[in-house]
């Protein structure tokens, strides 16, 4: 564990100056800081039903990655007062032990949180939370960017940064609008496979990531999947039926976890018979920032507009 | 239940007869069948599968690789690919596991007198998930090292089991290693939860390597794991009139020369050995070891000269076919092959268990 941890600490450590200097992503620290634009209390419509803010939070746990980089982006960081194993950005965010997946309350209520930030409760913890009057703000892995864009709403509404929330939303869009813009319109069909492992798990446009993969015209392979419903949007593909499909670009979500690159994925029996190994349209992303649908998706989003332009500027014999 | 006692071969201590022609036939029919259904769940196997390739086009990318024939096919390269090098070598691994959790199954059967026994009875799929689980939480530069990792895991669990299961004279009874088996399983299994919860974000991968990983056979995955099965397949048929002796009880089989603590040692080995190397690139697939060996035995008869061959090519068929549905029924989807042996496992063994022979307690 503790090596996998700070394997991610060194991948975002190397992946954050990089960011930063390509000034083209939303910076945590450029996030306007707003006074309290809420009055309080506050009621929130969660996904976890109504939930109370009776006054600004300054103590606010955070047990999801993914809320921790939109707080920090709305301007709310500096009420951030503890986040989980799994929130390794921004770089000044207070990581501790705890555990999203199966956090314990008592560790949690250690320090003293006005407000949890969580996007699921697999152990139904929430409602030991809540009878200690703690609120808790659920919010869940989104399959849209309006879905996406609601939770910084809400978030600036309980921390008290509505219009810090209401212009990271406006920053975001912009950005991707604007990456969108200068990708040229595909001539012919585009397919893509996108790689959550090494066994072939992958996502449908169904979910958040598909669903930005979109805006550039691409057509995922997954989308064939029998059972993308019961699957989750997240269905384990054949291998044959990915040689088959022969995509035009290969995403790997799975750098970080799995070790996978381009070189890999060439070395895989039969797919160096692939035009996406070919044309070296093999994209390695970074796992965590893949599985995230918070501003960070702008440099996901970049990132692979890189090779869709390329593609498309210069297509493959 | 009666055993059916082997004919004698150079060096048996057991000196009973059975008259040869009827032993012949008794063994050569069922593994005629069985290997005519092994032939047809191949082929099957090779012809179909989710990227629809003509099966003229399949049989040519077989052929091509055949020595000296040196025939020329119209597939394309990506076809050639999809069937020498995804296809096929994941049907035969799909075989030589099958074949190899049905002979595990039968040994253990035979050597602990229980016909609930499967190959992982003492620990080695316990063992094989820990030390997977230990790599893949480790991070990611050691993927390359799940087999390895898996396979020392499966032995060194059976190793623990029989060290802890040794009485003070050093060895080993039955129920002694049995209840072992159980304590060690439990103990690896703890420690295995335990690391994949405090390791969520692997969670997905464990369960995959869990729930069965054909979905990425390759050849040197056969290659892998084939000398494994090889000798442990060997012991196996070697040791199967052993283990008929073994079926009359202990003390019985002693009275007969045979020495049941050492049988059940070197069988237990050898199938531990061909289990531990098969689970290693298959991940825990269940059931195998359970169904093949009981259904040739209500097919047939319950004599392990019978049921050792005949299984290993029937696990062989079983996996085969198998894991064809769990890769088309749902194409492109893979179904978890684990979900599909028991699925399909489950009703069919019952099935077997009403019939007649069963009725007859030939079981």
């Amino acid at each position: 564990m503790n090596n996998h941890t700070t394997r991610r600490l060194l991948a975002a450590a190397v992946v954050i100056p990089v960011i930063l200097a390509l000034g083209c992503t939303s910076s945590p620290t450029a996030a306007p800081v707003a006074a309290t634009n809420t009055s309080y209390p506050v009621v929130i419509h969660a996904a976890n039903g109504k939930v109370t803010i009776a006054h600004r939070p300054t103590a606010i746990v955070s047990l999801t990655a993914t809320g921790t980089e939109m707080l920090y982006a709305i301007g709310a960081g500096a009420q951030v007062k503890a986040v989980d194993k799994n929130s390794d950005y921004p770089a000044g965010a207070p990581m501790t032990s705890l555990d999203g997946n199966s956090p314990n309350v008592e560790a949690i209520v250690n320090y003293k949180p006005d407000l949890v930030v969580v996007s699921d409760d697999p152990a139904g913890f929430q409602s030991q939370l809540s009878a200690l009057g703690i609120p808790v703000l659920e919010d869940p892995a989104t399959s849209t960017l309006a879905q996406s864009y609601q939770q910084y709403l809400q978030l600036g509404q309980a921390t008290g940064h509505a219009a810090g929330a209401q212009t990271e939303v406006a920053h975001v869009k912009a950005q991707i609008a604007q990456v969108v813009a200068a990708t040229p319109k595909p001539t012919s069909s585009e397919s893509y496979y996108y790689e959550l492992d090494q066994t072939y798990f992958s996502a449908t446009s169904s979910t958040f990531i598909g669903n930005v993969f979109s805006l550039l015209g691409l057509k995922n392979i997954a989308d064939a999947s029998a059972d993308a419903v019961s699957s989750g949007g997240y269905p384990q593909l054949n291998a044959e039926y990915i040689l088959k499909a022969n995509p035009t670009y290969i995403f790997l979500a799975d750098t970080l976890c799995c070790a996978q690159n381009a070189s890999t994925v060439a070395a895989r029996p039969g797919w160096s018979t692939l035009s996406a190994v070919s044309n070296h349209r093999i994209v390695p992303l970074n796992d965590d920032i893949a599985s995230r649908w918070g501003p960070r998706v702008v440099t996901l989003l970049q990132d692979v507009a890189t090779t869709v332009k390329a593609q498309r500027r210069a297509p493959a014999a | 239940m009666t055993a059916t006692l082997p004919g004698r071969v150079a060096g048996d201590p057991v000196v009973t007869k059975e008259p040869e022609a009827s032993s012949r036939v008794s063994v050569r029919v069922p593994l005629l069948v069985a290997t005519a259904v092994l032939l047809v769940a191949a082929l099957l196997g090779v012809s179909i599968g989710p990227a629809g390739v003509s099966l003229s086009d399949t049989v040519g990318s077989l052929l091509v690789h055949v020595p000296f024939l040196h025939i020329h096919t119209q597939a394309s390269h990506l076809d050639q690919a999809i069937v020498w090098q995804i296809r096929l070598p994941r049907v035969v691994l799909a075989g030589l596991v099958g074949a190899m959790l049905a002979a595990g199954g039968a040994s253990y059967q035979g050597v602990f007198r229980n016909p609930l026994a499967d190959p992982y009875l003492l620990g080695v799929a316990a063992g094989a998930g820990l030390g997977a689980t230990i790599v893949i939480v480790s991070g990611p530069g050691l993927s390359e090292l799940l087999p390895v990792a898996a396979f020392v895991g499966g032995v060194g669990a059976v190793v623990l089991t029989y060290l802890v299961g040794a009485n003070t004279g050093g060895r080993a009874s039955g129920p002694s290693i049995l209840l072992a088996g159980v304590a060690v399983a439990a103990l690896l299994t703890a420690i295995q939860t335990y690391l994949q919860q405090r390791n969520a974000q692997d969670l997905q991968q464990v369960y995959t390597w869990i729930l069965g990983r054909l979905t990425v056979a390759s050849w040197s995955d056969v290659v892998l794991i084939l000398p494994y099965v090889a000798v442990s397949a060997f012991v196996l048929l070697a040791h199967r009139r052993m283990l008929d002796v073994l079926r009359v009880g202990e003390d019985e089989a002693g009275s007969l020369g045979v020495d049941p603590a050492r049988v059940r040692l070197v069988v237990v080995a050898a199938a531990t050995l061909g289990t531990a190397a098969a689970v290693s690139v298959s991940g825990l697939i269940g059931f195998v070891g359970i169904i093949a060996p009981h259904a040739v035995r209500l097919a047939t008869n319950s004599s392990y000269r019978v049921v050792m061959p005949v299984s290993m090519i029937g696990g062989a068929a079983f996996l085969i076919l198998a894991d064809l549905a769990a890769r088309t029924v749902q194409a492109p989807d893979e179904i978890p092959i684990g979900v599909v042996t028991a699925v399909v496992g489950a009703p069919f063994f019952l099935f077997v268990l009403r019939s007649k022979r069963a009725r007859q307690g030939v079981l």
